[in-house]
């Protein structure tokens, strides 16, 4: 920087600063501005669903409690209750779960620990290409392939059914757990395995005793996002779920999961109808709001 | 001092090992006698940490590692033999940096007994309480042990990993610089644990910190780009070196 000699050059300079930091203001803001533009929008998501929905029950008397736990669906009839919906959304999810967290994680566990850095570079690209899949192949492939296969092998009059969409979901949330896990367990520390290897404990004792534990919190944020994605998965789900009102009682059951209602009916609805459709939307964003609870808690305590 | 007559425990002949094209160890002998501490020095890059990385065959764990020649610890040529975890188990190791995993002190412990099948309680007990005396460490932990083992200091990490490998019952035990993460005090701890070990273990160690070796070894191996130089005991290294690139690493004209 050269010091002015003269009063002219030092207002010159000035001019010539005084653009720059009007720049700086100016693209200061435009980059607040986008940074609040998706704040807005979720509030004004919220804003609208929450309006929409609880309108039934501020100004026109329906009772939620008969909303949440009634067992009657009829919208003609003005019946609205969602609990066998409530059920279906818990159980696949459930489903999914129990079928996906152990093949997403060892399928993890094999990328980050055992398998052979070829083999991984070919696996792992292909994971995560299926989370690039469109929802709703996902959904024509379920429709094509394991629906006659289930109706086939069990004899089912419908295929479309409560354990077809557990199926679909499961395979959805493979990609988002294995990467996530994936990741959390590469970044365990190759002093735990050295220090447990050379204790004369095997690799798979290694794994399951000190790097699993030791990438815990990942894990278990790989889980929760993956169960995330089953919850609010809407397209795949109607194709294979058969979209009936009943709380299911068996795996062949067909169901109508809270996403599926929405997505069905809103096309249509008018007045209390639709309002309820919002309502129903309340329920399914109040589950994936919890669910963000958990992830928080569970990565603040990761931190520790 | 008593002179018994002690056993070869380790017997290194004609060791070659390679990074994929680059030899890092050139035809390496060495003899090493059942309890005494046997330190290995030598610059930078010089191969020792290599070495002693192949006497439990932790460089297995590196890809593209090529081996010639035999190992014979306690009869058994380790690398004809494929049990590792047998090897591992008689050649216990302590790191360079304590890496004691997010457990309790205890837990940390008794992680190798515990995955050797012993479930007993009581047995665990004892074999925590000794290992941890044995590693000088029991005093200053015994009323922590459920704690997290990560809230000691360095010292007592690295005092602790000596006595998570003390519990494995091991022959020998290999440590790689185990004290230069430390600071001048827990050194000190360390270096006198290791010399109260001699009675019961083998130990081989590669220190960076000459004054270490004198103070600790018995015999001393000088290092230098992936061969042995001079292995002799410990004083004579120090004192009357055979060799002139021993005399100039020593009196620290170079590394």
């Amino acid at each position: 920087m050269s010091i002015p000699t003269t009063n002219k050059q030092a207002v010159e300079i000035g001019k010539a600063n005084k653009r720059k930091y009007m720049l700086e203001r100016v693209s200061q803001r435009v980059f607040l501005f986008c940074a609040l533009l998706s704040v807005i929008t979720l509030l004004l998501i919220i804003g609208f669903v929450f309006y929409k929905g609880a309108h039934p029950f501020v100004a026109e008397g329906y009772s939620f409690i008969d909303f949440i736990f009634g067992s009657d669906w009829v919208p003609s009839e003005d019946k609205f209750g969602i609990f066998p919906m409530i059920v279906a959304s818990i159980y696949a999810t459930v489903g999914a779960l129990i079928i996906g967290v152990p093949i997403g994680l060892f399928t993890a566990i094999f990328l980050a620990e055992i398998a052979s850095e070829r083999l991984a570079k070919i696996i792992s690209p292909a994971v995560q290409l299926l989370a690039g899949i469109p929802s709703v192949l996902y959904g024509v492939f379920g429709l094509a392939i394991i629906v006659p296969f289930l109706q086939d092998t069990f004899g089912l009059v419908k295929g479309q059914s409560l354990i077809a969409v557990i199926l679909v979901l499961a395979i959805m949330m493979l990609p988002t757990i294995v990467t996530v896990a994936e990741t959390a367990i590469r970044a365990v520390p190759q002093t735990y395995r050295e220090g447990s290897l050379a204790l004369g404990v095997s690799q798979i004792g290694t794994i399951f005793k000190v790097v699993v534990p030791a990438a815990k919190s990942g894990i278990m944020t790989a889980i929760v996002l993956g169960l995330g994605r089953a919850i609010g998965e809407t397209m795949a789900v109607i194709l294979v779920a058969g979209n009936s009102l009943i709380v299911p009682t068996s795996l062949t059951d067909s169901v109508r999961p809270l996403t599926t209602n929405i997505a069905l009916e809103m096309g249509y609805a008018f007045g209390t109808h639709q309002e309820m459709l919002f309502a129903t939307g309340i329920v399914l964003f109040s589950f994936i709001l919890i669910l963000n609870f958990v992830l928080a808690k569970i990565s603040a305590k990761g931190g520790n | 001092m008593e002179q018994r007559k002690k056993e070869t425990i380790i017997n290194v002949r004609d060791l070659n090992l390679y990074y994929g094209d680059k030899q890092a160890l050139f035809g390496v002998d060495l003899v090493i006698q059942e309890k005494e501490v046997t330190a290995l020095i030598g610059p930078s890059g010089c191969g020792k940490s290599t070495f002693l990385r192949t006497l439990n065959r932790m460089n297995d764990l590196i890809d593209g590692v090529k081996i010639t020649g035999d190992i014979v610890i306690d009869h058994e040529n380790i690398y004809k033999s494929n049990d590792v975890i047998k090897l591992r188990t008689k050649v216990g190791m302590v790191f360079q940096k304590p890496n004691l995993f997010p457990m309790s002190i205890y837990d940390n412990v008794a992680y190798g007994p515990r995955m050797q099948g012993i479930k007993n309680k009581k047995d665990l007990n004892i074999i925590v309480e000794e290992s941890l005396r044995g590693a000088a460490i029991w005093d200053e932990v015994k009323d922590r042990l459920k704690t997290s083992a990560l809230g000691l200091s360095g010292g007592q990490q690295q005092r602790v990993c000596i006595a998570r490998a003390i519990a494995m019952k091991p022959d020998i035990i290999l440590m790689d610089e185990p004290t230069s993460a430390l600071d001048p005090i827990s050194t000190l701890k360390v270096e006198e644990l290791i010399t109260n070990m001699k009675e019961d273990y083998t130990i081989v160690i590669v220190t960076h910190n000459m004054q270490q070796a004198a103070r600790i070894s018995d015999k001393t191996a000088f290092f230098l780009n992936g061969e042995v130089v001079e292995y002799d005991d410990t004083d004579n290294i120090f004192s009357t070196p055979q060799d002139k690139r021993t005399e100039d690493y020593i009196t620290g004209r170079f590394g």
